[in-house]
């Protein structure tokens, strides 16, 4: 329903006035951090090596833990939309705690298991990996903060998908991966790319967990908040609006793609 | 032949028992029953769709309980909505074939052959999306035909649509199953359906199945109190519709002629409700096209209301109140006119 002014009554009104309120406390800020920053601090921001390094950084780190989450939780999703199986409601929960739990806290629960003298550090170094202070430490933060979104995400399109489809398409001769990838997969591809843009969205946001687990090499997040107890405010803005303005940017094309035409065509009840 | 042995499948809030069923090469068979009764479980058990806890599955011979869906031949077509959505209509038709990596000729020619079939060559190029319900249905019937099945599984393949293009979609049904003699099974919870279509039919409920006949049978001589409450709710005939003029129809059965509206012709069955019937004493005029004579053979006693059985002949069933039952004197073996209405009795 398109609202109009004639509509509004005291009831709407107090509403557009709250709504008003949050929209604005969250697009004032924004709006004059880019506003306000020196055009050739920017500009010379821009052609810092450390700074360009870092925003490559967090763009690379956090599009390989959204691939590897994208591997490793899309199965995950399937199951979790298609089949009852006990302790499900338990899985569910769990693998949204990572949205609840404070950042710092989930990068030491993490370094519990990928430091070196811890298992999952052992179990990596024969292959050369080293989870402190490298990238794989920021990806492993990453994912487990962000994969949330997008396992939720494509539980929710696999979730519309009618499962009469995939049983026609079983009886016509389909296998079930042959099902999965032309029916499932396909159906549920808009929620599932939209999940993967939440999820790498939420990777290069990523400031705690990826501290406590590397702080060097620096990510774009870690850089701003160095700058800022190094240098101050004057300092670390610069780069803080060039990872806003990158970040929009992304988001935008991104959702822009998602968007056209239209929705999930999941056909489902 | 297929041949379903004991099948017990527990889905928590309900179950069905041992059902056993045979089914004949080429025949058109519905299993009937209400909601909730099993029917698309069994029909899925069938399909391989959903693993049976006990009991087997035979066709020509062969055990294929535990064969998986995409190696049995088997095709099922599903209530609405069921066409691949992103897919075109053409695609969606083709895709069984495709699977197979047939030659592209090979497709073509099945594709041309069903599009004939069906009369749906403008269809081709449309999405699922924008095909009404009718032809959603007869596209949704190419594609489970195109894979030539061994045995065809209809769910429910009538109960979404509008009553006009039921209509249409039942006469294509039987059509193609003449034509191309494809063992048929169809569920429905529609008994009128069941008679029109069925060379046989199970009734089932309550988890089991109560009865296995021809339509005749079923509503002659149902076998338990569960199979005569769905035959039971109608008087059913069996007879031909045979046209006077241009637009006055009329059913002939029994050696009586009852003025009907259909547009239906030649053999057919009607059905009348108990309580479209007005029982009196004599004839009067009105603008009920149907009055006939007969003798009360039968009365049951249901509480509020009695059924009557009145043999004109055919016999007919109809519903008085008590308090009419009594003022009017009735009882077995009086002589009563029945009056009702052509717009009463559905023919189909």
């Amino acid at each position: 329903m398109r609202l109009k002014w004639a509509a509004v009554n005291k009831f709407t009104f107090t509403f557009i006035l709250l709504g008003a309120i949050i929209f604005l406390f969250v697009v004032i800020p924004l709006v004059r951090m880019i506003v306000a920053s020196d055009p050739t601090l920017l500009h010379d921001t821009l052609f810092d090596d450390e700074v360009r390094n870092a925003i490559l950084l967090t763009l690379n780190t956090a599009l390989v833990a959204t691939a590897v989450g994208f591997v490793l939780g899309v199965p995950l999703a399937y199951l979790l939309a298609r089949y009852d199986f006990p302790g499900k409601k338990l899985v569910e929960g769990l693998i949204d705690v990572p949205i609840v739990v404070p950042h710092t806290a989930a990068g030491i629960a993490l370094l519990f298991i990928f430091g070196r003298n811890f298992f999952g550090g052992k179990m990596f170094a024969p292959l050369g990996i080293d989870f402190v202070d490298s990238s794989a430490g920021i990806i492993v933060a990453m994912l487990f903060v962000s994969i949330p979104f997008l396992i939720d995400s494509a539980k929710e399109g696999f979730k519309k998908v009618d499962v009469r489809l995939e049983k026609v398409a079983r009886t016509l001769g389909a296998s079930p991966w042959q099902t999965f990838w032309k029916i499932s997969f396909p159906l549920a591809w808009r929620s599932i790319l939209s999940g993967n843009i939440m999820m790498w969205a939420r990777g290069i946001s990523e400031f705690g967990a990826v501290v406590i687990l590397a702080y060097h090499p620096m990510i774009a997040p870690v850089l701003i908040y160095e700058r800022f107890e190094t240098y101050g405010l004057t300092y670390s803005r610069p780069v803080a609006v060039l990872l806003i303005i990158i970040s929009l940017l992304i988001f935008v094309v991104l959702r822009t793609l998602v968007n056209r035409g239209g929705g999930n065509r999941g056909g489902g009840k | 032949m297929i041949a379903v042995r004991n099948l017990y499948v527990d889905l928590g809030d309900f179950t069905l028992h041992d059902a056993s069923l045979d089914i004949k090469p080429g025949e058109y068979f519905i299993i009937l029953g209400p909601t909730g009764s099993g029917k698309t479980v069994l029909l899925e058990s069938i399909a391989g769709l959903y693993t049976p806890e006990r009991g087997q599955i035979f066709i020509d011979g062969r055990e294929i309980t535990r064969l998986e869906p995409e190696k049995r031949g088997i095709s099922i077509v599903y209530q609405d909505q069921v066409l691949f959505p992103h897919l075109n209509v053409r695609d969606n038709i083709t895709f069984g074939l495709r699977l197979r990596k047939e030659k592209k000729a090979e497709v073509e020619q099945v594709l041309a052959w069903l599009v004939k079939l069906l009369d749906i060559g403008h269809l081709l190029h449309r999405q699922p999306d924008t095909l009404s319900g009718g032809e959603r249905q007869k596209v949704a019937i190419a594609r489970a035909l195109s894979i030539r099945p061994r045995l065809l599984l209809l769910d429910e393949p009538l109960s979404a649509l509008d009553s006009e293009n039921r209509e249409a979609v039942q006469q294509e049904l039987r059509r193609i199953h003449d034509e191309l003699g494809v063992t048929t099974v169809h569920v429905t919870h529609d008994f009128e359906e069941a008679i029109a279509l069925a060379d046989r039919i199970a009734v089932i409920g309550n988890g089991r199945v109560q009865q296995v006949g021809t339509p005749e049978q079923i509503f002659r001589q149902p076998n338990s109190e569960f199979v005569a409450r769905f035959a039971m709710v109608r008087n059913i005939l069996s007879g031909e519709v045979v046209r006077d003029g241009d637009d006055e129809a009329g059913f002939k059965t029994d050696g009586i002629t009852i003025s009907v509206v259909t547009g239906l012709d030649g053999p057919a069955h009607a059905s009348l409700r108990p309580e479209d019937v007005l029982v009196s004493h004599a004839p009067f005029p009105s603008s009920a096209r149907n009055s006939f004579s007969g003798t009360i053979t039968d009365v049951v006693d249901k509480g509020s209301v009695l059924y009557l059985t009145v043999n004109v002949p055919p016999q007919f069933v109809c519903l008085v109140t008590h308090h009419s039952f009594d003022a009017m004197g009735l009882g077995v073996g009086q002589p009563v006119y029945l009056t009702f209405k052509a717009s009463a009795v559905h023919v189909f």
